[in-house]
């Protein structure tokens, strides 16, 4: 299952930078221009002129190697670009899906709990409008309230520029908290609540949504009105007897989180100016730097593709009941 | 007196029609209406939207920039939203994007619908090699996130809004795909369709006129959200200079210079993004009430 679709997003990456107009010789020279002989002593350089089968297989075998190509602007290998920025939109990934579990967890559990009650509509519309937000005007719109009316949050960037923290984990936070510099860690924080709130947006609507509805579902069976009847407290068998069972398929739900919140950090990177690999994809699109665009979709199909497969096998742990045939 | 008896009675116990129906089901959803109404709205406005606007959503006021909405200090009636950075009128840039919007999102799920269904009406019917090749190809397509694959795709066919309308109508076609093909698999091995088989159907009778009428209500469920997708990606593409390129008047893209505006004029800022959020709440109210009305198996 994962090496099929690992073989498909490969060719797919192959076609994408084939398909584009023009050749990456040509695209490398820009309007200057290149003379013919130059141009075909450059392709062959670039293995370029072998038949495509064999240039399928020298990428294949490329990526095996680690070798995703170099950045047409920068010269630098792709894949050392993508892993400087990688731990940045980490951070703001996981803040986003902490937020999100934390806030959508026991939201959805309260509206199951409160049925048809104004809690749950409540619950219900804003989660509806949640999962309805665009969240680059999302961004927008908070940056106006915070930063631009309240003065709270600064409106860009990971650490104010007052600071210089040494990069030991790629994560602002741990840097910060291990610098010596006062204040760091504070300024780190004001920096990074903002977007990841942006970006927890939609898996928090998601996951309040299936949180109600699984434990709705839990909330009907035999054990829990048993569990009601012996005249255990309302609280104790939603969090003891329910909960267990209604956070399966929400364990799904989260996994599957990862591809929105990657597509989401495009958007919220490039409101944020957030130095992470959604803005270089962007910006590298702009600059028709389109090895970086190449490697970074790789790879980024890559991580969805583990984090997907990872959700699976936990799948199994969680849930004894799909662990049949071994 | 009693003939009325007789005929409340007899009205009682016919059956509502199949539209009727679903008329019930979906008016008892106050906000599947709500949804559709708003719908409604926008789209009367995209229609006649020469009508109501004495603006052209191009013409540029140029000594009106950055006026405020009419009900704040400084705003004209004239426009009553205020202006945009070139003095262009917002109330009648977003009445003009609604029809951008609609339009995009009418050809996304079209597109994805048809494609979609014909896709996953041979992928069901033939099973086999074929259904494992398209399955897999579903899969991948399905492995990366959509407005992602959709960069991708928009990277290639270049920017524009019919372009960024196909590179999004690429990513929503394994939902219809794998709709379509699990209610094949589930219909062809009824009754009605080997008697179908038997009586002597040819394959396109079979395909088309016996088992896709049965599997059209998770489609239409599909399509009502896969609008509400549609638009939100091309309002993001837009907004990422990837999709409907300025001056059109686009909610996405009025948004795309918003950033610089943020410190002195919130009504640019304020209002595309409400047209995409209230618009893109209605589809999806809407299609949870289409879900309840159409789901037989929410039906009690």
């Amino acid at each position: 299952m994962v090496i099929p679709t690992f073989v498909g997003v490969t060719l797919l990456t192959f076609a994408l930078i084939r398909l584009i107009p023009g050749d990456p010789v040509e695209l490398m020279a820009g309007e200057r221009g290149v003379d013919p002989a130059r141009h075909a002593e450059l392709l062959a350089q670039m293995g370029l002129d072998k038949p495509l089968l064999v240039q399928y297989w020298n990428y294949l075998t490329g990526i095996f190697q680690g070798d995703l190509g170099t950045s047409i602007v920068t010269r630098e290998p792709v894949i050392r670009e993508f892993f400087t920025l990688f731990p940045a939109t980490m951070e703001l990934s996981l803040c986003a899906i902490t937020i999100a579990v934390l806030v959508g967890l026991p939201a959805g559990i309260i509206a199951a709990v409160r049925r048809g009650k104004v809690t749950d509509y409540t619950v219900m519309g804003l989660s509806l409008t949640g999962y309805s937000m665009p969240i680059f005007w999302w961004g927008l719109l908070l940056i106006l309230l915070f930063s631009v009316g309240l003065g709270w949050t600064p409106v860009s960037g990971r650490i104010s520029a007052m600071f210089w923290v040494d990069e030991v984990t790629g994560f602002m936070l741990i840097d910060a908290f291990l610098s010596d510099e006062a204040g760091a860690l504070t300024s780190a924080i004001r920096h990074l609540i903002l977007p990841s709130i942006v970006l927890a947006t939609i898996p928090l609507a998601v996951i309040a949504r299936m949180t109600r509805s699984s434990m709705l579902e839990v909330l009907r069976e035999d054990y829990v009105q048993v569990a009601r009847a012996k005249g255990l407290a309302m609280w104790l068998v939603v969090c003891v007897h329910a909960l267990r069972n209604a956070l399966i398929p929400v364990i799904t739900v989260i996994g599957l989180q990862i591809g929105v919140l990657m597509a989401g950090a495009i958007l919220t990177e490039t409101i944020f100016s957030w130095p992470g690999i959604g803005k270089w994809l962007l910006d590298s699109i702009y600059r028709r730097d389109y090895p970086s665009v190449q490697g970074g979709i790789l790879l980024i199909a890559c991580i969805v593709i583990v984090v997907n497969l990872t959700v699976d096998i936990l799948y199994g742990v969680v849930n004894p009941r799909i662990r049949h045939n071994r | 007196m009693s003939d009325q008896i007789q005929t409340a009675l007899v009205d009682e116990l016919t059956p509502p029609g199949p539209i009727r129906e679903f008329w019930n089901y979906f008016s008892d959803n106050r906000g599947a209406l709500i949804g559709f109404g708003f719908i409604l709205a926008v789209l009367l406005a995209a229609l006649f939207a020469n009508l109501l606007t004495p603006h052209s959503p191009y013409e540029q006021y140029r000594d009106y920039i950055l006026t405020p909405p009419a009900w704040q200090d400084g705003g004209l009636w004239r426009f009553p939203l205020g202006t945009d950075e070139v003095g262009r009128d917002i109330l009648t840039r977003l009445i003009f994007g609604g029809r951008m919007s609609l339009f995009i999102g009418m050809l996304v799920v079209s597109l994805s619908l048809l494609v979609g269904t014909l896709i996953g009406l041979i992928s069901g019917y033939a099973k086999g090699m074929t259904d494992t090749l398209i399955m897999r190809a579903m899969d991948i397509i399905m492995a990366l996130p959509s407005l992602l694959l959709a960069l991708a795709i928009v990277t290639i066919l270049g920017p524009g809004l019919i372009n960024a309308a196909i590179a999004i109508a690429i990513t929503y076609l394994p939902h219809y795909v794998r709709i379509t093909r699990a209610s094949v698999i589930a219909e062809s091995s009824k009754d009605y369709v080997t008697a179908s088989r038997v009586s002597g159907a040819g394959v396109m009778r079979l395909i088309f006129i016996t088992i896709l009428p049965n599997c059209m209500a998770p489609l239409i469920v599909q399509a009502s959200l896969g609008f509400s997708n549609a638009i939100l990606d091309a309002a993001a593409l837009g907004f990422i200079g990837l999709g409907a390129q300025p001056p059109s008047p686009e909610w996405g893209s009025m948004l795309a210079n918003a950033l610089e505006f943020i410190q002195r004029a919130w009504w640019v800022v304020t209002f595309p993004g409400l047209m995409i959020l209230l618009t893109v709440l209605a589809f999806n109210l809407m299609g949870d009430g289409l879900r309840d009305a159409l789901d037989p198996k929410m039906k009690l």
